[in-house]
């Protein structure tokens, strides 16, 4: 069962990390990012993490991709690409980087442990007394690793301030061209 | 092994063919529930609606006209499919199903009874309880957008790109506000499994309906999940994804036969999820008085009363909602933003905040009065102080100017 499960979503993720490269059209790029990443979420779930599993389907589908899709239908660039390679060698270049670094990641990954780092530091998820390990993740993450946590909180509002301050300051910027001081102090006069 | 009882759909552990037709027979029962459910709810809207406007209503089909929708449903199953030529042929045709699959998953996670056994399998009366059942909920909430937004995008048509954008701001504004409502629930709960927050709603003395259910103990939250789910559903008064004099008709326009039916399906399928949610969350399930003449384990003690208690409870919703249908107007789109960005979400938050206050009070064994009042004006305080922050409405115009 659980062999049929994991080869299915795992075709289900290359064939939408695939889609994703080959689609001429971002929308429909980004419709294959979001089937890798609900199958993502489905070994997820076959590998007893309900709880990230629902985490990646909340933050990665219904967020993130959908804020890519509002950007696209919003901007209008859900035209055809223009296929134009800078460079004559640059595909042929390409392929043989990304043959050298998928070989290179076969090599080490099956020689060593330490490209996918240790096997489960804090114990087994998924026991019995906490299904969906939110109890166990919870006193992880608020307890040894709250130091982290309370830093990467900050560093989120420090971006979405960031963000706030350079959106606000760009809007004002057409009204500081010297040529229209004059109208500019009407419209403070106003 | 109590946590598994409904826990089957994943076939996990000794799977044998009880267990599969058990869980066969709970999916197709409960999407056939949600069906025909949907179908008499458009009909008892229709009904009630005229009724508050001095009319008649369906009356032709069926007694009392009740077979209405499905002569409707009937008509738009035969009627011929035209897809625009400018269209995105394979996004358009996915858009409705993107659409209804979210509405009917997330009934899945809904209690509708209590613990019974069917072919010598216990189980709840639920398709499935996920351990996360509450996050399950906001994830498929989340993924409701896609339908509308593809569906407008791919029909290569002004009207319904205008729909789709609007109804994306809109779900993603209202989603947080959605969120942050349901947290208020999951804090004092403990619990993200949808069963164990209707177990602890359990029915034990004829107060219970105040002490244990968690409408009281939540109130300001149980609002705004009420308000937000109005939102999430593009129900009206937010019904400005379809707003017709505007927008001919809504991310819809250009569907037509049984893809748009689909589409009709799913918005109203949504209302009576959420209404069932909300029900869940707050109105303490299928939990009620049970016959005490009758032994607990009698069957109409087992299964019948704590469906007709849910029954009971959904139908007063949905009945409220039919009720805000007739009588609200739509509202305007800066105001919908506003009030969902500037109102909601904060006194969302700040409502989460306070609960975890008077929790971790509760634990710790303050004076759990005192902690609540420090809490509650130091909250209002925030807002104030946020409030005096926020651009007015008329400076907004100025600097637009």
């Amino acid at each position: 069962m659980e062999a049929v499960v994991f080869f299915v979503c795992a075709a289900a993720v290359i064939a939408g990390a695939l889609g994703v490269i080959v689609g001429r059209n971002p929308v429909h790029s980004a419709l294959f990012l979001l089937l890798t990443l609900v199958s993502i979420a489905v070994l997820y779930l076959q590998q007893h993490a309900a709880l990230v599993a629902a985490i990646q389907i909340v933050v990665y589908a219904s967020a993130i991709v959908v804020l890519f899709l509002f950007v696209i239908t919003l901007l209008g660039v859900d035209k055809r690409e223009v296929h134009d390679d800078g460079h004559p060698l640059q595909r042929v270049a390409a392929i043989v980087v990304g043959v050298l670094a998928l070989s290179g990641i076969l090599v080490l990954v099956h020689g060593n442990r330490w490209v996918t780092g240790l096997h489960s530091t804090r114990g087994v998820l998924g026991n019995a007394d906490d299904p969906g390990n939110v109890k166990t993740l919870a006193t992880s993450l608020f307890t040894d690793f709250v130091w982290a946590f309370e830093i990467t909180a900050v560093l989120l509002v420090i971006a979405v301030v960031g963000s706030v301050v350079l959106a606000r300051r760009s809007g004002h910027r057409p009204q500081v061209e010297s040529a229209e001081d004059e109208s500019q102090d009407e419209r403070m006069s106003v | 092994m109590n946590h598994l009882l409904a826990l089957d759909p994943l076939l996990r552990g000794s799977v044998t063919w009880s267990v599969l037709a058990v869980v066969l027979i709970k999916v197709v029962v409960a999407f056939v529930i949600l069906l025909v459910a949907v179908m008499l709810y458009i009909w008892a809207m229709r009904k009630v609606i005229a009724d508050m406007q001095n009319r008649i209503g369906p009356n032709r089909a069926g007694p009392y006209g009740v077979l209405q929708t499905l002569a409707d449903g009937i008509k738009l199953f035969f009627k011929e499919q035209s897809i625009p030529d400018s269209a995105d042929c394979p996004v358009f045709r996915l858009a409705p199903y993107l659409s209804i699959m979210p509405a009917f998953l997330m009934f899945c996670v809904v209690p509708i009874g209590g613990t019974v056994s069917i072919l010598g399998h216990t189980t709840y009366l639920q398709v499935v309880d996920l351990p996360i059942g509450a996050l399950f909920i906001l994830a498929m909430s989340g993924l409701g957008v896609y339908g509308v937004m593809l569906a407008g995008w791919s029909s290569g048509s002004k009207y319904p790109l205008l729909g789709s954008v609007r109804a994306s701001a809109q779900l993603l504004s209202y989603e947080a506000a959605f969120g942050l409502a349901i947290l208020g629930v999951l804090i004092q709960a403990g619990t993200l499994s949808t069963h164990e927050i209707f177990l602890q709603q359990h029915w034990t003395n004829a107060w219970s309906f105040v002490t244990h259910w968690f409408w009281l103990k939540t109130c300001i939250a149980f609002g705004i999940f009420l308000i937000a789910a109005l939102a999430e559903t593009n129900h009206p008064p937010f019904d400005l994804v379809e707003a017709e004099q505007e927008l001919v008709g809504g991310f819809n326009t250009e569907y037509t036969g049984i893809r748009f039916a689909i589409f009709f399906l799913a918005e109203f399928m949504n209302v009576i999820t959420m209404s069932a949610i909300a029900v869940t969350l707050f109105l303490g399930g299928p939990s009620g008085p049970s016959l005490g003449f009758l032994s607990a384990n009698n069957v109409i003690n087992v299964w019948f009363l704590p469906m007709i208690w849910f029954l009971v409870k959904v139908l007063a919703l949905l009945f409220a909602t039919v009720w805000v249908r007739a009588s609200l107007p739509r509202i305007r789109y800066d105001r919908l933003m506003s009030f969902g960005w500037k109102w909601l979400i904060e006194i969302a938050i700040l409502w989460v905040l306070v609960t975890a206050t008077v929790q971790v009070a509760n634990v710790e064994n303050w004076n759990s009065f005192v902690a609540a009042a420090v809490s509650v004006v130091v909250a209002v305080a925030a807002y104030g102080v946020l409030y005096a922050a926020m651009p007015k409405s008329d400076e907004l115009i100025e600097e637009i100017r």
